[in-house]
């Protein structure tokens, strides 16, 4: 609770909003009004009682989807950070660990897939292999996972040359043990603040592919695409398709607040 | 061969040979796929004799080394083969996008640049102030924000309410210079104010790095005003991440370029790509994805000579 307290205006702010959204995404079939994908009414009805945002370019009613988006939208950027930093982290400590040809030949590799911008990376891996949801959530985890090798290596080679890595070493523990005990406990912090700016690297980035059209595909509700199917809306002067914009925005805002915040302390802490 | 052109070689030695890795994963990804790439773009439905025609066009009845190379050969001599949805030459649908896109990025660049480093300049002489924590928050927002919703939130400015500018950013040959920056004022303040957050942030945090340092105090001490120490004390020291950041900056204006023509629906290579890869028309994906590789790495690697150039340490060796 002392923690909470000494945070700031921007860091609360940052934390509502996080823990409505993740609330609403857990709960969504119980407080979104209508269906995923059921249809309602006419198409691009205005707001009303019954359907308090309207409906969409099919006639499905737009809080619902939003509501439902949370949830796909926030679980994929979710479930995408976690792949990338389960894999990025652990290769990162094995190449620190191994050294010789097995993190030369990681580093290079890593260094082609950083060399090359994300979003186009991800056009030209999907354009391969099709776009699909999993298909999606691989080709972002595999692009995010460098910058993650990257700085896991970094930090675990400052642990590497330490004498307690020997130790466990020349006690004869295997390479799951001294990556897992010795080596991860010591980077986690730095990997634990780095997480919260990788996450909103993922889901803006999940946000703009669907936007695109190339990302999470229909009829699943997801804020990015329900920009792009409503967009004639704007044309009339009507906000109704920045609402998932903007609950994109705010969300990734919220997040920055939040982990500015941490970066803030950890350093704080330090010095 | 002094130090630097060394460096600049070899740099650029690897900047080519990331694209040649790039382009051939490309093909290996092809290869890969589970299934036959013919199979997976005509469908289940396809008759075997569609099938063979279509593997045929593509090459893919040749071995993959043979097909990288008789591609690689083509694009040396300009020749990027054919899109597959039109049957038209990849390099006639090239040439006027290109352009489209190239004017578009330098656009917002011309105008980002000198004020995001103005802007981060302002935000490091008052830190602290009310003006400093307003343009901190506001970049964090700025970045946080996708470049869709920027773009969206313009037009609903700029062309409903107002009725300023279009809400579309069409271009033809005929189109002339100032009817150009008119119909792209949009597109490019959109571009704008995504990149200048992250440069203004940067530019204000090294030369807040640099204030720190005995010979600024020395300065200050010996009574020179405080704009004065920040231009002509900090900033010739703080040159290099800035120069860096920018061109890192350039860099993703390429990129950022593509969800902003989307919107625009401007005809640039952005749209090309992204419909292209809808369509699973590979030649154009290649060469496109190929040509914004190229121009972000070549632009990172800029960015690495130019920073080294304007150190003088690091300029002259040891």
């Amino acid at each position: 609770m002392t923690l909470l307290r000494t945070a700031p205006p921007t860091a609360i702010f940052g934390m509502l909003v996080l823990a409505a959204t993740l609330l609403t995404g857990i709960f969504a079939p119980l407080v979104a009004p209508y269906g995923e994908t059921e249809i309602v009414g006419a198409e691009y009805l205005p707001w009303s009682a019954e359907y308090p945002l309207g409906t969409d370019n099919l006639g499905r009613d737009m809080l619902s989807r939003m509501i439902y988006g949370a949830r796909n939208t926030v679980g994929l950027a979710l479930l995408t950070t976690g792949i990338a930093f389960g894999l990025g982290a652990a290769l990162g400590m094995f190449a620190a660990l191994k050294g010789g040809w097995v993190d030369q030949i990681l580093s290079r590799a890593i260094d082609v897939v950083m060399a090359v911008p994300p979003l186009i990376l991800a056009l030209m891996l999907l354009a391969i292999i099709g776009p699909s949801i999993p298909n999606m959530v691989g080709v972002i985890a595999v692009i995010y996972l460098a910058p993650v090798y990257r700085l896991s290596r970094a930090a675990a080679m400052n642990v590497v040359s330490l004498d307690f890595v020997d130790a466990a070493k020349l006690r004869g523990e295997g390479t799951l043990w001294l990556l897992r005990r010795e080596i991860l406990p010591n980077i986690s912090s730095t990997l634990v603040a780095e997480a919260g700016l990788r996450f909103c690297f993922v889901f803006l980035f999940i946000a703009a592919l669907s936007f695109l059209g190339i990302g999470i595909q229909p009829p699943t509700a997801d804020w990015g695409s329900m920009v792009k199917e409503n967009a004639t809306l704007i044309t009339f002067g009507d906000v109704t398709p920045l609402i998932p914009a903007g609950a994109i925005a705010l969300l990734t805002v919220s997040i920055n607040f939040i982990a500015d915040w941490m970066l803030h302390r950890a350093s704080g802490l330090k010095s | 061969m002094t130090r630097l052109q060394k460096l600049i070689l070899s740099r650029l030695a690897l900047g080519i040979l990331t694209l040649f890795v790039v382009s051939a994963l490309m093909f290996v990804g092809i290869e890969l796929l589970p299934g036959d790439l013919a199979q997976q773009i005509l469908g289940q439905s396809a008759t075997p004799d569609t099938l063979r025609a279509f593997r045929a066009e593509l090459g893919l009845d040749q071995p993959p080394h043979t097909r990288y190379l008789d591609w690689l050969s083509g694009v040396v001599q300009g020749d990027f083969g054919q899109s597959l949805a039109s049957g038209r030459k990849v390099s006639d649908l090239l040439g006027t996008r290109l352009a489209n896109t190239m004017f578009l990025a330098a656009y917002a660049a011309v105008i980002a640049v000198p004020v995001a480093v103005t802007l981060g300049l302002l935000a490091a002489l008052w830190r602290n102030s009310i003006f400093d924590r307003a343009a901190n928050i506001g970049a964090l927002s700025a970045i946080s924000m996708p470049e869709f919703f920027v773009a969206y939130l313009l037009i609903m400015l700029f062309s409903i309410k107002f009725g300023w500018f279009p809400t579309l950013a069409r271009l033809d040959t005929a189109t002339g210079l100032g009817d150009a920056l008119y119909v792209t004022f949009l597109p490019a303040l959109t571009l704008i104010m995504v990149v200048i957050a992250h440069m203004m942030r940067m530019t204000r945090a090294a030369i807040i790095n640099v204030l720190a340092s005995p010979y600024i105090e020395m300065a200050r001490l010996k009574g020179v005003p405080r704009w004065r120490v920040v231009l002509k004390h900090a900033l010739p020291n703080a040159l290099a991440p800035i120069i860096n950041v920018i061109a890192l900056n350039l860099a993703y204006l390429i990129v950022g370029v593509v969800v902003v023509e989307v919107v625009f629906s401007y005809p640039g290579l952005g749209q090309l790509l992204v419909d292209a890869v809808a369509s699973r028309d590979f030649p154009v994906v290649q060469a496109v994805g190929l040509f914004f590789a190229g121009t972000y790495i070549l632009l990172n690697v800029a960015a690495d000579i130019l920073s080294i150039l304007s150190n003088p340490r690091l300029r002259h060796g040891r």
